[in-house]
């Protein structure tokens, strides 16, 4: 056995190295060793079948290695493991090969970003994504380029978007077939947004969807005015991909100004809104808008969740989703029916459904020259932290925030190319959330949780309540462990089916990333950003 | 150790200037590379008015007022301030006045087109070396050679490619415990474990503890091409070189 496992190792530095196709991607569960995309796969479900680290075992993990990044910048990136190697980034946009087993470094690439890069809510990458011997990253002044994944050249350096009017790229690109996948952000500088597709060989444009409708085209007609030319509508994490229809799906972010809505009167077409994609021309196949004409910033920057299971007695392609407004939902992922939507946290701007699955605001719920107070609040029920579903468990799991709400005020704003359009913005009503330091809230205030809910009902199933809210996304394994984190800086595991605590680490920084799992050499590791470095675990030898 | 002491006319007056060690030289030539030669080239030349490896400057500056504009910047123009200690800023200063009395490429009225044909037919290059994505991986990537070096220096590793070898550029032999020896590219290497891309594009990572040996390789397995390209040939394949600027446009 120790001659086997030391021939293993051995073996590690010696194993195959072998590009990438989208079929490698496409089936990613049949080599759980690796992680190919954002997501893990392109389900999205962030479930890995690597089972070495056990329930009964955690308590072993150990600390392999650490990679500190040069850069003081919140850290939400998900590396790539392919084959023995890691790719991650290093903020905001440079891209680092290490050894996946030992953390030490083959080569940085350094990416010089524009003077002129203004992106929203932190000068960051969420992380890469890699076709054949290619690795791609959309950047923050709105690049996307191609990098050559064994030494770190670059191959090619397409511009998509006017970095000093806000576009950027913070999310890690979607590959799908022969195309690289992008999604413009901005939504804070009144930017048009849209998502494009490149050819992965040349950077050249293969098509641009608008996520807000041009003239002539259906849902025009929600914007008034000329407030469609500056809506926003953002993308900003990556979407999710059903290989049967042929389908990307991707989150679309709040319309702009965000907090006064006065000036664009209307539902405002495909914010805040799902789009289902053809992916090999771009056309819009169906929308389901979340929140209509939003005043709250209640983008959803979530990961569509692709699953497949009974559904009412018959069995359906679904899509699950909890939201940023602080609702989980259950679509049908072929033509978008709405078939749930329940709150998974406090709510109080709306008070159901109509007979289409469209929400029914509450009259009151709308942004105010004095303050309206209003449930979840401006960081929502759930953010950009990625959620995951158990197939073994059959429960989903969500970062949240509970019991808070912010005090949404509007101003009158002109729009100026370049400079933040808000158009207001919120209040903290409750102690504001704190970043390290010390916590002085009462039970009865805002905290976050990883939530378990029943995706068939909506229920809650149990919780494991912080004491301040998180920032991180959530890993469950085939061993029913489940891996996350918080501002308070712990690293952990969770038994996936009651929430027992069965490990913790402090890492010394806000967990804002999602956990991954690997494993090189017949050994799993199990990995996470927090603070400005990436840790990695494994079970003590 | 060799000590190089240069003087240079810096706008035509010969100011006080500091003697400078062969490695001062060399580090600063990388500190250039990293920090420098995006803005200003290769060539030193690419912001008007201003040749820095010719010493052209828009005004007389000594050793020490080039040390504080790299560290400290200009305000109100294109030249920031750097975060680099006064160390590394002078061992820039140190390349910048030797590269001034190093002479001019003489491979010059090449041709690029010519240039890409040769290195991608007769001269073999892609062989061993990437660009543009085409290409071995085995040998240095020279997808922005143009970009981080000088014709001067790609015409010298053209006929002496042993002259001077980066250390990101060195290869490395390790022979495992069971015997099996594996030659690669050096790419990392650290008192515990040594990393590498080997010949079949694999990027490799070994820890010591679990080999024989290791050494760096001290011959260049790139031939010379003096005499197996012509003149013109030669300065073809500089001019294609330096025409490799990497996939961003400064």
């Amino acid at each position: 056995m120790r001659k086997c496992v030391l021939t293993m190792m051995l073996a590690g530095a010696l194993s195959a190295q072998s590009p990438v196709t989208f079929d490698r991607i496409l089936n990613a569960d049949k080599e759980p060793q690796n992680w190919l995309s954002y997501s893990g796969t392109t389900r999205s479900q962030r479930y890995s079948l690597l089972n070495q680290i056990t329930p009964d075992n955690a308590k072993n993990l150990e600390l392999q290695w650490v990679f500190q990044s040069r850069s003081l910048e919140k850290y939400e990136s998900t590396p790539l493991v392919v084959d023995g190697v890691m790719y991650t980034v290093q903020n905001p946009d440079d891209v680092v090969a290490l050894d996946a087993a030992t953390g030490r470094v083959f080569w940085t690439y350094s990416y010089p970003v524009s003077p002129d890069a203004r992106p929203c809510c932190g000068r960051l990458s969420r992380g890469v994504a890699i076709l054949g011997e290619t690795l791609y990253i959309g950047t923050i002044d709105a690049h996307v380029v191609a990098i050559d994944a064994k030494t770190g050249k670059a191959i090619w350096d397409k511009e998509v978007g006017k970095a000093a009017s806000g576009y950027a790229i913070t999310h890690a690109p979607q590959i799908v077939k022969d195309k690289v996948i992008v999604g413009m952000a901005g939504g804070e500088y009144g930017i048009r947004g849209y998502i494009l597709a490149l050819d992965a060989k040349t950077g050249k444009e293969a098509w641009r969807f608008y996520t807000i409708p041009g003239p002539g085209e259906p849902g025009h007609e929600s914007w008034a005015g000329d407030s469609w030319k500056t809506g926003g509508a953002s993308v900003w994490v990556t979407g999710s991909y059903d290989p049967d229809t042929n389908l990307t799906f991707w989150g679309i972010g709040n319309p702009g100004p965000d907090w006064n809505g006065d000036n664009r009167a209307g539902d405002n077409l495909y914010s805040n809104s799902v789009v289902a994609l053809d992916a090999d021309t771009g056309k819009l196949r169906w929308y389901y808008q979340f929140s209509p004409h939003d005043e709250f910033d209640y983008d959803s920057v979530q990961v569509p969740v692709l699953v497949d299971m009974p559904w009412q007695g018959r069995q359906r392609k679904l899509m699950m989703w909890a939201n940023r407004n602080g609702l989980f939902y259950v679509l049908d992922r072929v033509n978008g029916q709405f078939l749930m939507g329940k709150p998974f946290v406090k709510v109080n701007w709306m008070n159901g459904f109509d007979e289409r699955g469209r929400p029914m605001k509450v009259p009151s719920a709308a942004s105010s020259k004095t303050g309206t107070l209003i449930l979840p609040g401006n960081q929502g029920g759930t953010n950009y932290y990625n959620p995951s579903y158990s197939p073994r468990t059959g429960l989903f799991y969500i970062p949240s925030w509970d019991n808070y709400s912010s005090l949404y005020v509007k101003q009158d704003q002109d729009f100026v190319e370049g400079r933040t359009f808000g158009g207001g913005g919120p209040r903290p009503t409750t102690s504001a959330p704190a970043v390290g330091g010390f916590n002085f809230r009462s039970d009865d205030d805002i905290y976050g949780a990883v939530r378990a809910i029943d995706p068939k009902t909506g229920e809650k199933k149990w919780e494991f309540k912080m004491a301040d809210v998180t920032d991180a996304g959530i890993l469950t394994t085939a061993s029913d462990l489940l891996f996350s984190g918080g501002r308070e800086g712990y690293f952990y595991a969770l038994d996936a089916r009651d929430g027992k605590l069965l490990w913790k680490a402090s890492v010394g920084g806000a967990v804002r990333s999602g956990p991954m799992t690997y494993m090189v050499s017949g050994r799993q590791y199990v990995a996470v950003d927090a603070g400005n470095s990436l840790f990695v675990w494994a079970l003590r030898q | 150790m060799k000590r190089i002491c240069v003087f240079f006319l810096a706008a035509g007056a010969l100011l006080a200037q500091h003697e400078y060690g062969a490695t001062d030289i060399e580090n600063g030539g990388r500190q250039y590379t990293n920090n420098c030669v995006y803005c200003h080239g290769p060539e030193g030349d690419q912001i008007p008015g201003i040749n820095l490896l010719q010493g052209k400057f828009r005004r007389t500056l000594s050793d020490d007022d080039i040390a504080h504009i790299i560290r400290e910047g200009i305000p109100g123009t294109g030249m920031p301030a750097q975060n680099m200690n006064e160390g590394n800023a002078r061992t820039i200063v140190a390349y910048l006045r030797s590269a001034a009395s190093v002479p001019a490429s003489t491979a010059t009225g090449g041709d690029a087109a010519r240039g890409k044909t040769i290195f991608e037919g007769k001269g073999g290059c892609t062989g061993c070396h990437r660009a543009a994505g085409v290409g071995s991986r085995i040998g240095p990537d020279l997808s922005d050679i143009g970009a981080l070096h000088r014709a001067v220096e790609l015409e010298q590793s053209l006929v002496d490619p042993g002259a001077v070898v980066l250390p990101q550029n060195r290869y490395v032999k390790v022979v495992t415990k069971d015997g099996s020896a594996v030659t690669g590219r050096l790419m990392n290497q650290d008192t515990f474990t040594l990393q590498m891309i080997d010949s079949q594009d694999h990027l490799r990572s070994f820890t010591l503890a679990d080999l024989r040996q290791h050494s760096v390789v001290t011959t260049t397995s790139m031939p010379s091409y003096k005499d197996r390209l012509s003149s013109q040939e030669q300065a073809d394949v500089v001019a294609y070189l330096v025409s490799l600027k990497g996939a961003r446009k400064p």
